[in-house]
C-alpha cells in the first residue's frame, strides 16, 4: 500500500508551541499549493475560560460592556459546564492579521484542525469574498472597537450606566436595520475616528437643528406644508436615519447609535455568507489534513481523531429528529463545496446538463471563483446540484394560512430540483428572512411623528415583538411612532407607540413650541 | 506568515463586567429565586451557590420578526416518505408557522427558562441584600491579638534599615550651615580685604598685611572644613508604630425551647432561622461565636449537635434560659469587646407566671446589654402569655427587640428579612 515514506510530524496527542509552529508551517505550504490567499495569522493559545469570554463577546477581542454580553456569557458557561457544548473551533476574527484562538485543553489533532479550518479556511474567505472586501475593513476593525469601548465607557461615567444601557438596548434591537446595503463605508483608524467624532458631534447637532428649526414658523408655512416631504425617499437604514435626524438625541447618543450601526455593518457580510464561509473552511480543513495524511505527515490515529470530529460537525439531523434545529450550515456548505470539486473532476451526464460551464473545468479555479463572487443566496441558486439535494433528501413544504394543509410542493426529484433550489436560496435571503421595514414619512410640520411601512412578503404579518420594538424606536425618536403593514397597497395592520387609546386630541402635547 | 502567541496568562475574567451588568439588570428575578431557594434548601447547604432561572420571555432582546401566517416556504432535510403534492395536516401548536426554523439557528434548544449559576458569594449577597444589623456601629472595639504597623513621622533613633536619607542629609546640611555661618562671613570679609590689597599699586602693597590675611584665611578654611559633613545626630529615622487593629466580634446566643411540645419539625424551622442569623452575622463581623442554650424547665449550655437533635420532655420555664444567658454573658463576654445578639425560638408555651419574670429579666438585665434580640414563635396556634408579655417589651425597647411569628418553613426567610430590614432613617 505505501511506497510513501512515513514521517509524521508528531506521534502523540500532546501539543507544544514548537509542534504548533511546525504544523502551521506545513499546512501553510499545502494551502499555498491550493492557492489559498490569506492575511497573516495571529494564532493565540488561550484557556477555556478565555474561550468563553471570547464566545460571549461574539468573538471580538474587545467590546463595550453591556448586559446582553453577560447573558451570553452565562448561557455559554452553563452549557459548557453541563457538557452540552464543546468549545472547539470557530472563533476567528476578520481582521488583519487574522486572529484565531486555540484552546489549551485540545489535543494536537484538534489544534491542527483549527489551524486548517480557521487560519487558512476562514482567513482566505475573509480575504477573498467580495462581500467582506467591500463591507468590512480588516485593517481598522480592532482600532474601531477600541474606540467604541472607550467612548461608551466615557459615556457611562458621564451620563450614568442606566442611560447608556437603555440606549444600547434600543440600538441593539434595531441592529439588523442599521445596515447600508448599497453604499460602501470607508475605513479610518481609531485616532482619526476620535478626532472626527468631535467634529461630527457638533456638525450633526447643527444639521438636526436645521431640519427642525423650520417647524415653528407657522404663518407662511401653510403652502410649504403640502409639498415638503421628509424624507424624500423611503429609508431602509433605520439607525442611520435616527442618528442623522432624531430630534431629541444628544450628540453623545447619536455617536452611540453610530457605533452600533458600524458594528452591525461589520457583521453584515457574516450573516450573509454563513453557509459559504463554514462550507469553505470545512472543505479546506478536510482537504488540507487529508493531503497531509496522504503525504505521510500525520499518523493514522491523528486522522481518525480528525475524522471523528469532522463527521460530528457536518452531521445533519433529519427534520423529524429532536436534535433538528434548521439546516446545518457546515453540512450544506461542505457538501456543496465537495460537490463542485466532484462536478469538475468527475462530471456525470446530469452534471453536464445542469452545469455545462463548470463540468470538467479546473476545480480549484472554479471553487475560488465561487468563493469570491457569491453570497449564500446566490451561491445556492448557482451551485446547488441535484446530487446534493438527493444526498440531503431536501424537500420543500408550503405552509399557507389560506390552505387547510401543509403542502409538499417539491422533493428531490427531477420535477422538484429547481423549485427546492430556489426555495432554499430564498431561505438565505436576508431580505425575506427579516421583515422589510422602512421609514416612510416624518411629520415635521406637525407632531413630529415618525411613520414606517412594512412591506409584507408573502402576506407574512409582523411578529408579537412588534410593540416592544416600537417602544425602542420611540425611545430613540422621542415622538410618536406609527408602523403600517402594507400588502398590495392596502394597510393590513397598524401599530402605534404610544399605543392609541383614541386617536385624537393629543397632537399638541408633544410640541412644546406650540402649546400655551 | 503566522505569529503564535501564548495568551493563557492574560486576564481571564473579561466578561465579569458584563456578567455583573446582567445580574444588576435582573436583580429582582434573582432575588426572588434566592428567596425561594432559601426556603427550600436543606439546612446544611444554605450557603452554596445557586442555579437561577429566569423566564426566557423576560430577557429576550426583541427584533422585528415575522409572525405566524401568510405563505411560508420551508426547505427541510431528511425526507423519508413524502412525494411532491402530498398534503400534511398542520401540526397542533402551530409548529409550521413562522419561518423561524429556517436558515441556520445554532442555539435553538427551545428551553423556556434561562438558567445560570451564581456563586456562593453572590448568593449570600442577594440573600442579605438590603438587610442591616441594627446598632452595628456601637462597639467596634479592639481585640488585642492583631497589630498593624503605621508610619508615625520621624525620630532621632532607630535601626539603620529605617534611615530616612533625605531628612538626614537635610539636617546635616542645616547643621553645617549653622556651624560655619559666622566663619564664612569672616572669610568673605578677609578675602575682600585681600583683593583690595592685591589690587593696589605694587609700590603701595603692604606685604605683611597680605601675608597675615592669607594666613588667617587658611586657618579659617581649615576650620570650616573640619566641621563634619555628616554627624551622628544628623541621622533621622522613619518611625513606625504598632497600632492595634480593631476587630469586630460578635457572639450569638441561640435560645430554644426543647420541651415536649416542640416537635422535630418545629426545631428544624428554628434551626433554619438560627443558621440564617449566623450566616448574616458572619458576613458582618470578623469573628462570630455561637452559644447554644436549650431549656425546658431548666436551661443548659450545649454543643450544636445536642442543641438540635437531642430530645427532652417536660414543661417549660423560659426564664431559666434567660438567666443562664445572663450568667454566661457576664462571665465570658465583656461588653466592651463583644457585640451581643440573641435569638430565641419557641412554640410559645411557658408556665404562666414565668412569662412576667422573663419580660422583667429582659427589660432590666439583658436588653440594655444587647445589640439585638429577636424572638420567633413557631406556632400555628393562638398566642399565649409569653407573646403578650413580649409585646410589652417590644413596645419599650423597639429598636433592640423584635418578635415575629412563623407558621411554616416558607415564612422563615421573609420573617428574617422583616426583622433585619434596613431602616431608613
Amino acid at each position: 500500500m505505501s511506497n510513501l515514506e512515513k514521517n509524521p510530524i508528531s506521534e502523540t496527542s500532546e501539543w507544544s508551541f514548537e509542534l504548533i509552529e511546525e504544523y502551521d508551517r506545513e499546512i501553510a505550504k499545502i494551502a499555498a499549493e491550493y492557492k489559498l490567499d490569506t492575511y497573516p495569522n495571529q494564532i493565540e493559545v488561550i484557556s477555556s475560560e478565555q474561550m468563553m469570554d471570547a464566545y460571549a463577546s461574539v468573538g471580538m477581542p474587545l467590546g463595550y460592556s453591556h448586559w446582553s454580553y453577560g447573558k451570553q456569557f452565562l448561557n455559554i458557561e452553563q452549557s459548557y459546564s453541563r457538557g452540552q457544548m464543546g468549545l472547539a473551533y470557530e472563533i476567528v476574527i476578520n481582521s488583519n492579521p487574522c486572529i484565531a484562538y486555540l484552546m489549551e485543553e485540545n489535543t494536537m489533532t484538534m489544534q491542527a484542525l483549527v489551524i486548517a479550518h480557521a487560519c487558512y479556511g476562514h482567513n482566505s474567505f475573509f480575504k477573498g469574498n467580495y462581500l467582506f472586501r467591500t463591507w468590512t475593513d480588516a485593517d481598522s476593525i480592532i482600532d474601531y472597537l477600541l474606540f467604541a469601548k472607550n467612548y461608551i465607557a466615557k459615556c457611562e461615567s458621564r451620563h450614568g450606566i442606566d442611560a447608556v444601557e437603555s440606549l444600547l438596548d434600543s440600538c441593539h434591537a434595531l441592529m439588523n436595520y442599521g445596515v447600508d446595503r448599497y453604499k460602501r463605508p470607508y475605513p479610518i483608524s481609531a485616532e482619526e475616528e476620535q478626532q472626527r467624532q468631535q467634529e461630527r458631534e457638533e456638525y450633526l447637532q447643527k444639521q438636526v437643528n436645521d431640519l427642525w428649526r423650520t417647524i415653528p414658523t407657522q404663518g407662511d408655512g401653510k403652502s410649504a406644508k403640502d409639498d415638503f416631504r421628509f424624507p424624500t425617499e423611503p429609508q431602509e437604514n433605520l439607525l442611520y436615519f435616527i442618528e442623522k435626524n432624531a430630534p431629541l438625541l444628544e450628540p453623545w447618543q447619536r455617536e452611540v447609535v453610530r457605533i452600533v450601526r458600524k458594528i452591525a455593518q461589520y457583521f453584515y457580510p457574516q450573516r450573509q455568507t454563513q453557509v459559504m464561509n463554514e462550507g469553505w473552511a470545512t472543505f479546506w480543513h478536510y482537504t488540507l489534513l487529508n493531503t497531509m495524511y496522504d503525504r505521510g505527515m500525520v499518523t493514522e490515529g491523528f486522522i481518525f481523531e480528525f475524522l471523528q470530529s469532522h463527521t460530528s460537525v457536518i452531521y445533519q439531523p433529519p427534520y423529524d429528529s429532536p436534535h433538528y434545529s434548521g439546516i446545518n450550515p457546515y453540512t450544506l456548505g461542505f457538501s456543496m463545496m465537495c460537490d463542485i470539486r466532484r462536478i469538475c473532476e468527475n462530471p456525470t451526464d446530469e452534471d453536464r446538463q445542469w452545469f455545462p460551464e463548470i463540468a470538467g473545468s479546473d476545480w480549484l479555479e472554479t471553487l475560488h471563483f465561487a468563493m469570491q463572487n457569491f453570497k449564500d443566496e446566490s451561491f445556492i441558486l448557482q451551485y446547488l446540484s441535484p446530487k446534493v439535494m438527493r444526498d440531503l433528501k431536501l424537500f420543500c413544504i408550503v405552509d399557507d394560512d389560506k390552505e387547510k394543509h401543509i403542502e409538499v410542493n417539491a422533493i428531490h426529484d427531477e420535477m422538484g430540483y429547481q423549485r427546492v433550489r430556489e426555495a432554499l436560496a430564498g431561505q438565505y435571503n436576508l431580505g425575506n428572512r427579516e421583515p422589510n421595514i422602512q421609514v416612510q414619512r416624518v411629520d415635521i410640520r406637525g407632531d413630529r411623528s415618525l411613520t414606517l411601512h412594512h412591506a409584507q412578503h408573502n402576506r407574512k404579518p409582523l411578529g408579537d415583538t412588534t410593540n416592544e420594538m416600537l417602544k425602542h424606536l420611540h425611545r430613540l425618536w422621542g415622538f410618536d411612532i406609527h408602523l403600517h403593514s402594507i400588502q398590495n397597497d392596502m394597510i393590513t395592520a397598524s401599530y402605534h407607540c404610544p399605543q392609541r387609546v383614541e386617536s385624537s386630541s393629543e397632537l399638541n402635547l408633544a410640541m412644546p413650541g406650540l402649546n400655551m | 506568515m503566522s505569529y503564535i502567541v501564548d495568551r493563557r496568562l492574560n486576564s481571564k475574567k473579561k466578561s465579569t463586567v458584563n456578567r455583573q451588568r446582567f445580574l444588576r439588570r435582573y436583580r429582582k428575578h434573582i432575588q426572588k429565586a434566592v428567596s425561594d431557594a432559601v426556603s427550600q434548601r436543606s439546612i446544611t447547604d444554605m450557603e452554596k451557590g445557586e442555579q437561577i432561572s429566569i423566564p426566557k420571555g423576560d430577557i429576550t432582546e426583541p427584533v422585528f420578526q415575522h409572525g405566524k401566517g401568510g405563505r411560508n416556504t420551508n426547505v427541510l432535510p431528511g425526507n423519508k416518505e413524502f412525494l411532491s403534492g402530498d398534503k400534511i395536516p398542520r401540526p397542533e401548536g402551530g409548529g409550521g408557522g413562522g419561518g423561524s426554523g429556517s436558515g441556520a439557528s445554532d442555539q435553538g434548544e427551545g428551553m423556556d427558562e434561562f438558567v445560570f449559576q451564581i456563586t456562593q458569594e453572590e448568593f449570600l449577597d442577594f440573600m442579605f441584600e438590603d438587610l442591616a444589623l441594627p446598632n452595628l456601629v456601637k462597639r467596634q472595639l479592639s481585640g488585642s491579638e492583631e497589630f498593624k504597623m503605621r508610619r508615625a513621622g520621624i525620630s532621632n533613633e532607630g535601626n539603620p534599615g529605617r534611615i530616612n536619607i533625605v531628612r538626614s542629609l537635610r539636617s546635616a546640611n542645616a547643621r553645617r550651615i549653622a556651624l560655619t555661618g559666622s566663619k564664612r562671613k569672616k572669610l568673605q570679609e578677609l578675602e575682600q580685604q585681600l583683593e583690595l590689597e592685591e589690587a593696589k599699586d605694587p609700590a603701595l602693597k603692604d606685604h605683611l598685611k597680605i601675608e597675615a590675611l592669607l594666613e588667617s584665611i587658611a586657618t579659617l578654611r581649615s576650620r570650616i572644613s573640619r566641621v563634619p559633613w555628616l554627624d551622628d545626630f544628623d541621622l533621622k529615622y522613619n518611625l513606625h508604630v504598632k497600632d492595634p487593629v480593631p476587630r469586630s466580634k460578635a457572639v450569638m446566643f441561640c435560645l430554644m425551647d426543647v420541651s415536649g411540645s416542640m416537635s422535630q419539625a418545629t426545631k428544624d424551622m428554628a434551626k433554619r432561622f438560627f443558621i440564617l442569623l449566623y450566616l448574616f452575622l458572619q458576613r458582618n463581623y470578623e469573628r462570630t461565636e455561637v452559644v447554644f442554650i436549650r431549656h425546658h424547665t431548666s436551661a443548659k449550655e450545649v454543643d450544636e449537635q445536642e442543641f438540635f437533635y437531642s430530645r427532652e420532655t417536660g414543661g417549660t420555664i423560659v426564664s431559666s434560659a434567660l438567666k443562664l444567658m445572663k450568667e454566661i454573658l457576664d462571665k465570658r463576654y465583656p461588653l466592651n469587646e463583644w457585640n451581643v445578639y440573641a435569638a430565641q425560638a419557641s412554640d410559645g408555651d411557658n408556665w404562666n407566671d414565668d412569662s412576667s419574670v422573663c419580660s422583667k429579666l429582659l427589660m432590666e438585665d439583658l436588653l440594655p446589654k444587647l445589640q439585638y434580640y429577636s424572638y420567633i414563635e413557631i406556632t400555628p396556634r393562638d398566642h399565649q402569655a409569653l407573646w403578650e408579655e413580649y409585646e410589652q417589651v417590644a413596645e419599650a425597647f423597639g429598636d433592640v427587640f423584635a418578635m415575629q411569628q412563623i407558621v411554616d418553613v416558607s415564612d422563615i426567610y421573609p420573617v428574617f428579612r422583616k426583622l433585619f430590614h434596613k431602616k431608613t432613617a
